[in-house]
């Protein structure tokens, strides 16, 4: 199973964000990981929970516009460079990386970092050739 | 393909000529007959022997729809009561209806104008027209019909509503020809599709008049291109009879208003000036050859501009282009007239925003145009977000010469409200 991602388009008003963070935290969803893509006049809100089928339900029936897609989760080893070198050997595999964010750390050995690239299962056998530690759907909402 | 050649092709001087000797007509009845028009001639110091020219047009005063109701039921009336044999009225959303009042003559005259529009779009005995406009006070069904049962064609008086029941009609009795609002056919093509009928195999269609809303281009080609038919823009408005007034030829570029029964000018909605052949302004119309109710220099409201230069058909009534907008929906941005109609035609052509949108407006310079986007069509994805709002921003620009700013909107947070909407919030202060 692919690492599900909820995207949640916001208009720039003020406590649309705290409303969506509100109706996942009513239906008892924790979010694993979360980032904002801003300009200066909308938002996206992007997000890793546990359940995506049950978050996207409810944000829904909230009338929020959501997405949900695929991403690729990769443990990276929690040292200087290590995120460097994933995204190098993405690049010379020739894949483009659209956006990427860091989970919330908990044990501090490795860091989880969330990546779309433009295809998903070319951008998985590049970073498992290579060596990567790529995280299943269960690791990563286990987490 | 002529009802009237002689007078549909008659040269610009020998029109000019009848114009003339019918606007002198029309005033002095006017005059003579209802003691509002006496009143503003005294006002102005002007007599019906002053119009001896049709550029004297310009002295006479204007009638606007506010005259028509402050004068109802009667006031507008040049002949007896005995005289007229149909009445018509056209509601506004506020205050008094405006009455209108045909005598014989009158509805035989209309119906003239009806039939030439009819043939000059290729209609011929043996054609059916399915008549789905509004029957009743309405002047909308009730002219055509009559112009259609002069020209001979078999007219079904369907009026608009159940739409099943329309389709089954058309099949059983083969409709060749619509007449029908845009918003009706948008809905009617949705039926068909959804009951698997080939608007191409299992009909006889072949044309559609489309009046009494503005639409767009891209709406009549859509048009056009689900039902396999050609679609003609209509112009009327009851206070000049009902359709019939303006009708596009089979060239379908502008519409012929017929000049032998009306004078058009298109002037400036604030200083009441005229303007020059293809510029535009405010459609003003003057009856030429109407019995019971002469009207002089009526203000439609509606935006148009006369287009310069000869039609390849022949006719030598000058045309219109399709209604541009409402002067009552204008709004002044940074000096330029905008209306919500060529936003709204924009934001039709864009298919990731819904078609609720909103004009914010600020201040003198400054726009904002609100628009939802398609849930559907959200895909996450910041740089398809960005790019779709320069491109209506740009789209827009181009299309009203001022660069709006563009807000996109979650799916369902502007009001959907009952009927009309509210297009507009006008925040400035004068
Ligand atoms: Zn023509």
């Amino acid at each position: 199973m692919e690492v599900k991602q909820i995207s949640l388009f916001l208009e720039n008003k003020k406590g649309r964000l705290s409303e969506a963070l509100d109706v996942l935290a009513k239906a008892d969803i924790n979010i694993r990981a979360l980032s904002i893509a801003d300009t200066s006049d909308f938002g996206i809100l992007r997000l890793i929970v546990p359940d995506p089928d049950k978050a996207k339900k409810v944000l829904t029936k909230s009338s929020f516009t959501v997405r949900e897609s695929d991403v690729i989760a990769v443990g990276v080893s929690d040292k200087p460079g290590g995120l460097a070198s994933v995204l190098k050997l993405l690049t010379d595999a020739d894949i483009n990386v659209e956006y990427m964010y860091a989970f919330v750390e908990k044990s501090g050995e490795k860091a989880v970092v969330v990546l779309r690239t433009d295809s998903i299962s070319n951008g998985k056998k590049a970073l498992k050739k290579a060596g990567v530690t790529v995280l299943s759907s269960r690791d990563v909402y286990g987490l | 393909m002529f009802w009237q050649k002689d007078i549909e092709m008659i040269s610009r001087r020998a029109l000019e000529e009848l114009q003339l000797k019918r606007l002198k007509q029309t005033v002095r009845q006017a005059y003579k007959n209802i003691p509002f028009y006496k009143e503003h001639f005294s006002k102005l110091h002007i007599q019906p022997k002053d119009i001896t020219s049709l550029k004297d047009i310009r002295k006479l005063p204007f009638t606007t729809r506010e005259d028509l109701r402050e004068y109802y039921p009667f006031g507008m009336l040049a002949v007896t009561k005995e005289q007229v044999v149909r009445l018509h009225t056209s509601s506004g959303t506020t205050g008094k209806p405006k009455a209108i009042f045909f005598t014989k003559k009158d509805v035989d005259r209309a119906a003239e104008l009806i039939a030439r529009c009819l043939i000059m779009t290729g209609v011929a005995k043996g054609d059916v027209l399915q008549n789905m406009m509004t029957y009743g006070l309405f002047t909308g069904a009730l002219v055509m019909h009559y112009g259609a049962e002069k020209v001979g064609v078999l007219v079904i008086p369907a009026g608009p509503g159940n739409t099943k029941r329309q389709i089954a009609l058309m099949q059983d009795f083969k409709t060749t020809t619509l007449h029908i609002t845009p918003s009706y056919a948008l809905y009617l093509a949705t039926v068909m599709q959804n009951e698997g009928l080939d608007p191409q195999k299992d009909f006889s269609l072949r044309r559609a008049y489309l009046g009494s809303e503005p639409y767009s281009e891209e709406t009549r080609k859509k048009i056009e291109k689900f039902f396999h038919i050609d679609v003609y823009n209509s112009y009327g408005l009851s206070e000049m009879n009902g359709p019939g007034v303006a009708f596009e030829c089979r060239e379908k570029n502008g519409m012929h208003l017929w000049e032998d029964n009306f004078i058009m000018e298109v002037i400036d909605p604030d200083t009441g000036e005229t303007k020059p052949d293809g510029e535009k302004g405010e459609l003003v119309l003057t009856t030429l050859y109407r019995e019971a109710m002469p009207i002089l220099r009526y203000r439609t409201r509606d935006i148009t501009r006369i287009l310069p230069g000869k039609c390849k058909c022949g006719r030598t009534h000058r045309r219109i282009s399709r209604i541009i907008g409402r002067t009552d929906d204008m709004i002044i941005v940074r000096g330029v007239n905008i209306f919500p109609q060529q936003i709204e035609r924009v934001l039709m052509g864009v298919k990731a925003v819904a078609q609720n949108y909103q004009i914010v407006l600020e201040s003198y310079d400054q726009m904002t145009v609100r628009v939802e986007i398609v849930k559907e069509l959200f895909d996450g994805k910041v740089d398809h977000l960005v790019n779709l709002r320069n491109e209506i921003t740009e789209k827009i620009r181009s299309e009203i010469l001022v660069r709006p700013k563009v807000e996109l909107l979650e799916p369902g947070t502007l009001p959907v409200s009952e009927g009309k909407a509210i297009r507009v919030i006008d925040k400035r202060t004068l």
